[in-house]
């Protein structure tokens, strides 16, 4: 089998744990990303989501383990991996347009003035700024235009992967849906490999096409990668009634509720850690299988 | 009535200085005794001319606000005015007299206000006459106080901005140079005067050291504090696109640090104008630091206060300087 786009090898974090020991955070995780693909990442808070993304950053280094983009080595942080971060990170002494062309002009050195601002001022168009707002400090933009600027910056450099850090954690519901949709366009224009944390479950199936899904720490591991059968373009009013909808959301709903515990602590004993394939495809099952009255129970006890 | 914040502190300060001047007026004040003449009983009249003292001598004299026992002195050497003018006046001979021009007037050493502002006005209306090393105007002397601050205090900014880069961003120099910094920082900057006068044997380059040495410590400390708390996410940022170490200094760490950086350049600079007052006391020469102990010797009170009213008014233009650099580095996160 041909090597994914980017590939996680025998990933394993251990940290001192202030007591003489080690705390393994994961061990042994193995799993791949194809080009082009927007993979989301779901996970319980402390099993290493943060971890993993800031190895694939170059932030952090593995304790064992290696990474590999497009067959290359991955050490240290490259404009190559953009990241998004959660808290947007954007450099509160630069105007929006500033903090984009900052990223615009570190990635292509050689641009000229006018060709820096105007690319820069293309991606701040994509996610819905213009005019005026550009010229403003992060401070005084809102939590969600904020978080528009660093995706903008993030896409503006057109890494190879993307990298996702929570970006809608902080937003509100409303503003959360309109910058989701936002990406989406985002995404679908420019083809980003994507890599993306989140708590969210239903923005991960908006999102992705594909969810991986962590166990609890410490020993944590992507247990499973779940396919998102619902075709693009999606729109959050409509796939809700797509059959595959609730039915992944249970799925997930129900790693999260209850086997990420059960899976948890697991020694990887040597072994690669690679996640299990699942595809749930209610459009190939005879109709009567649908909309189960269990499943409906899932859903509003949820 | 007045609503205006800023035009009812004005008002109230007004009323300070008003009030103030007031008081320091009052007590100052010499209430006006008429000419400032001396009345002699006949009994002493009788004396002087006894003595054979001219009857309009003893007039004219007496009008000057002769005492009558410095008049019996006058009586005594047998001096008639003529032989006294020609030999320099009365005060050639010894014997103290009030003089109409003489500051302070007697009852109050303590100069009043109007006679400060009398002095105050001439000052600013012309800082820059040089009558002799003594006697320059306050402008040329302020000039000078003005350029050891500036070379002491650029020469520590050189020093303390990027060894404090340094500091901020290793934390192994940190560790190892922070015991020297404890231990030098609270020595009082006068207390380095003596071992620079040995050392480097010259007053002026002394005071520019001991410029340096008060200036240092702050924009030392600022900026490695500064440097070192910048957030790692900033880094971070930096870090993912790739910038050189150079690069990531200029245009993350500098202006994210440079609200701390000015700050500590501002104490500085406080720091090095109270300072250079107490050099120049000490070293003497030139600069507003000597003109106060100067006048102060010739007890002239007046031009004396009008010199340290000048240091405060230079002190707060030189600090409203950086609190402008200061707005202009601020961010809001």
């Amino acid at each position: 089998m041909a090597k994914p786009f980017l590939s996680i090898e025998r990933l394993t974090q251990q940290f001192p744990d202030g007591a003489g020991g080690t705390l393994t955070v994961f061990e042994n995780s193995t799993f791949g990303v194809e080009k082009g693909e927007f993979v989301c990442i779901l996970g319980h808070s402390g099993c290493g989501k943060s971890t993993i993304m800031n190895i694939l950053a170059g932030l952090a280094e593995p304790t064992s383990g290696v990474v590999k983009m497009d067959g290359k080595h991955v050490s240290g942080p490259s404009l190559d991996r953009g990241v998004v971060f959660q808290n947007y990170s954007l450099l509160p002494w630069l105007s929006a347009l500033k903090n984009v062309t900052f990223g615009v002009k570190a990635r292509y050195p050689g641009w000229s003035k006018d060709k820096v601002e105007a690319h820069a001022k293309e991606y701040l168009a994509m996610v819905g700024l213009d005019g005026e707002v550009i010229n403003r400090k992060p401070s005084q933009l809102s939590g969600g235009m904020r978080q528009r600027v660093s995706i903008a910056r993030a896409f503006a450099n057109q890494p190879k992967l993307l990298l996702l850090d929570e970006p809608f954690g902080a937003l509100d519901a409303l503003t959360r849906g309109t910058i989701q949709d936002e990406l989406i366009k985002v995404w679908s224009q420019t083809e980003q490999t994507v890599f993306m944390i989140t708590h969210d479950i239903d923005e991960a199936i908006l999102l992705a096409d594909r969810i991986l899904l962590m166990t609890n720490g410490p020993f944590a591991r992507v247990a499973e990668s779940v396919e998102i059968t619902i075709p693009r373009p999606r729109n959050r009013t409509e796939i809700v009634e797509h059959p595959n909808y609730y039915a992944i959301r249970n799925h997930l709903v129900q790693f999260l509720g209850q086997r990420s515990k059960e899976l948890a602590g697991q020694q990887s004993h040597g072994d690669d850690q690679s996640p299990e394939s699942v595809v749930i495809d209610k459009t190939a099952t005879p109709p009567e299988a649908q909309s189960e009255p269990a499943t409906l129970r899932a859903v509003s006890n949820e | 009535m007045i609503r205006n914040l800023d035009m009812r502190s004005s008002l109230l300060s007004l009323v300070i200085l008003i009030a103030g001047l007031f008081i320091w007026q009052v007590t100052t004040y010499v209430p006006d005794t008429g000419p400032i003449g001396v009345e002699l009983s006949q009994a002493e009249e009788d004396a002087l001319l006894a003595n054979n003292m001219l009857p309009e001598d003893i007039e004219f004299y007496a009008s000057q606000g002769v005492e009558f026992a410095q008049l019996e002195q006058i009586a005594s050497l047998n001096l008639s005015r003529d032989m006294i003018e020609a030999a320099g006046g009365i005060r050639a001979l010894g014997i103290s007299v009030p003089d109409q021009d003489s500051a302070p007037a007697p009852g109050s050493l303590f100069p009043s206000p109007t006679l400060v502002g009398k002095e105050l006005w001439a000052t600013v209306t012309d800082p820059f006459y040089v009558n002799g090393t003594n006697d320059m105007g306050y402008g040329i002397q302020m000039g000078y106080s003005l350029l050891r601050v500036v070379i002491g205090y650029a020469l520590a900014a050189l020093v303390a901005i990027p060894l404090g880069f340094l500091i901020g961003m290793s934390p192994m120099v940190y560790k190892a140079l922070d015991p020297f910094i404890q231990v030098l920082k609270p020595i009082s900057p006068l207390a380095w005067m003596p071992i620079a006068l040995f050392t480097i044997g010259d007053s002026e380059l002394s005071s520019l050291f001991v410029i340096f040495i008060c200036s240092l410590w702050p924009m030392l400390t600022n900026t490695a504090f500064g440097v070192a708390n910048v957030r790692a996410d900033w880094v971070n940022v930096a870090r993912t696109h790739e910038l050189s170490a150079l690069r990531t200094a200029v245009t993350v760490i500098l202006p994210a640090a440079a609200p701390t950086i000015i700050t500590g350049m501002r104490i500085s600079i406080g720091i090095a104008w109270l300072v250079i007052v107490a050099a120049e006391m000490l070293v003497g020469g030139t600069g507003i630091g000597y003109v106060v102990w100067n006048e102060w010797n010739g007890l002239r009170l007046d031009r004396m206060i009008v010199a340290i009213l000048l240091i405060g008014v230079v002190g707060m233009l030189l600090d409203a300087a950086f609190a402008r650099l200061q707005r202009a580095v601020e961010y809001a996160e």
